[in-house]
């Protein structure tokens, strides 16, 4: 998976491999050619500005599904200490694609939630590539449950192509699951942050997505429906995702303006996983920064606070019933 | 509305025994011919004033035919109560969404085909005497799907009954969030839910009933949290659609899979009510819950 390269990346990867290559016959053979990478250096700094500067939606969510990204448990290796994760939904069974723990940020306790991808196709039959079934929202719940009784702030990386669509989370109520994540988050008298960190896929990702504060990172996207699906509804082929992404608005600066999203943290160019330290301190900040102010609220307004920023998402006008 | 050049208000005040009109969708899926109706499931030709009397429902083998929502809504609630509020609610377009055609002008058409301003109708009403606040989704208004007006509804619903100390019923039937308003669509269900839970913290009772089909993320949201979930037979309900289950895990789904049957089997729901049934089916649940 670590030569995963996408087409337009592709052109800068390979003069990055041509530099790094050229770096280690001069190290190894004492011959100078630093001016020929200084050369390529510059023609590959201008090359990432002209590609990645001005990404369109769709290419930004190749990024946001790069198996290179940084998932949910990345952000607890640098973000968090004292990780503890805690399994399984005391019902059925431990849903790998959702994961959650205890843990200490920046000086409090806080439970942390997020769905988790697979990096190569084993991990990812493992994790079902981060599409929970209901137990995993049920593992979630019962996790904001513990949250709320020992007042911790709950962090939740959202990052799921969407909630599996099978028999089994069919049989065991997928929907049912969803709806009363979103129910119970709605009156938890603890603050919930959600960092939206690659694919904010529908019921899917708002199932932990119910908060005071919604972060998204770049390039992640939050969509109502993936933009494939969407276009093969929409123009009956789902290759047409690049015409659906446009259509759906779901960038993180079309949902900021949308009120979906507070605040958009910044990438790398390129990309979260071209310089994920980039990624881990500005998501670091922003979280320690949102804790504080939700803190400062106090407990007992933490409910009003987040029904207030639901309560005027949607765009409704009046007009006179139609005759 | 059944009749495009009837006055929208008075049409609300028809009692329906016997008069409950039929709408031209119904019409489209069923063989008529003048007063008769032959029926989808056992064939045998009804008195299509009869079968309408019966909430088209067959008296000779119990086959639920489809109805529109507002015929539904008039069905259960007591005569002459129903008193609709928020009709002047309707959707913009706000992300300019485009696809063979404009979203702004597949609102206009669904607005000119149905006489509505949305794909859900809510109001006060009684029931046995109660009241309640009542809603039922519009499912001839874009499949009954719910974007940032209907989400607004909904929440207006569960406001009003938290307001007025009323109990809700709420009339399932959508094919889920509207995918031209995008993620604002995705947001009516966080929106409405957190209006549900203020209800609940009340102690007022909210009663979901699911009829075909009940999918995506309306049955992710309020669809699946009622205190008592009574379903129509044979209703479709399920998170995602029997079509997009097929393609993901490539098998023939098994007969009767997402059907209310099936979901009661498997302790979703609490009871499969035949529609006739339904108003002193409700009646009696609220007494039981609140008498």
């Amino acid at each position: 998976m670590a030569a995963f390269v996408l087409d337009f990346e592709r052109p800068i990867v390979d003069l990055e491999e041509t530099i790094s290559g050229l770096r280690e016959l001069s190290a190894k053979g004492g011959i100078d050619v630093s001016a020929q990478i200084a050369e390529l250096e510059a023609k590959a700094t201008d090359l990432r500005k002209e590609v990645f500067a001005d990404l369109t939606p769709y290419q930004m969510t190749q990024i946001a599904r790069h198996p290179r990204r940084p998932y949910t448990l990345d952000y607890v290796e640098a973000l968090m200490e004292g990780w503890q994760e805690l399994h399984g939904d005391r019902n059925y069974k431990d849903d790998p694609a959702i994961v959650g723990g205890l843990a200490r940020f920046q000086g409090r306790n806080v439970v942390v939630i997020g769905h988790q991808k697979g990096r190569s196709t084993k991990e990812n039959v493992h994790r079902n590539f981060g599409m929970p079934r209901p137990e995993g929202y049920r593992k979630a719940l019962r996790l904001m449950s513990l949250a709320e009784r020992f007042g911790r702030p709950i962090v939740c990386f959202i990052d799921t192509p969407g909630a599996y669509p099978g028999i089994g989370a069919e049989e065991r109520g997928q929907a049912e699951a969803i709806a009363k994540n979103i129910l119970v988050m709605s009156k938890l008298r603890v603050p919930i942050i959600a960092v939206v960190i690659g694919e904010g896929g529908s019921g899917g990702a708002l199932a932990i997505g119910v908060a005071n504060r919604v972060l998204m990172l770049q390039n992640s996207m939050y969509s109502v429906i993936s933009p494939e699906a969407c276009a093969s509804i929409l123009f009956r082929d789902s290759t047409q995702g690049a015409r659906a992404a446009d259509a759906l608005k779901y960038t993180a600066q079309d949902c900021l303006g949308l009120k979906v999203a507070d605040e958009v943290i910044g990438e790398p160019l390129g990309g979260a996983h071209r310089d994920p330290e980039v990624v881990f301190t500005g998501i670091g900040e922003a979280l320690n920064r949102h804790l504080c102010e939700l803190e400062a609220i106090g407990f007992d307004a933490i409910a009003g606070d987040r029904y207030d920023r639901f309560r005027k998402l949607g765009v409704t006008h009046t007009a006179p019933p139609p005759q | 509305m059944t009749d495009p050049n009837s006055p929208g208000p008075a049409w609300f005040h028809r009692a329906h025994g016997g008069q409950v009109p039929a709408s031209t969708e119904r019409n489209e899926s069923l063989a008529t011919s003048g007063m008769w109706t032959k029926c989808a499931g056992c064939a045998q030709f009804l008195r299509s004033e009869e079968l309408e009397a019966e909430a088209m429902v067959c008296s000779n083998c119990s086959e639920h035919h489809k109805i529109s929502g507002e015929d539904r809504l008039l069905f259960l609630v007591d005569d002459g109560t129903f008193e609709e509020l928020d009709q002047e609610v309707t959707s913009l377009d706000p992300l300019s969404f485009f696809d063979s055609k404009a979203y702004s002008a597949r609102l206009a058409g669904s607005i000119s085909k149905t006489g509505r301003n949305s794909a859900f109708i809510e109001g006060r009403a009684k029931l046995s005497g109660r009241p309640v606040q009542i809603g039922t989704f519009d499912f001839a208004f874009m499949g009954g799907s719910m974007g940032s007006a209907v989400g607004e509804k909904v929440t207006r619903m569960f406001e009003r009954g938290l307001d007025e100390r009323t109990p809700v019923i709420c009339i399932n039937s959508s094919g889920g969030a509207r995918m031209q308003e995008g993620v604002l669509s995705l947001m009516q269900m966080a929106r409405s839910t957190a209006a549900l839970a203020r209800l609940r913290d009340e102690g007022l009772p909210y009663i979901s009933l699911l009829t075909h089909p009940t999918t995506g993320g309306v049955a992710a949201s309020f669809a699946m949290l009622g205190d008592v979930i009574l379903a129509e037979p044979k209703a479709l309900i399920g998170f995602a659609g029997p079509r997009v289950i097929e393609q993901t895990i490539r098998q023939v789904l098994p007969e009767g899979f997402q059907r209310s049957e099936f979901l009661l089997e498997h302790g979703m729901i609490d009871q499969i009510v035949d529609r006739r049934d339904l108003p002193a089916r409700l009646a009696e649940i609220l007494s039981l819950l609140l008498d």
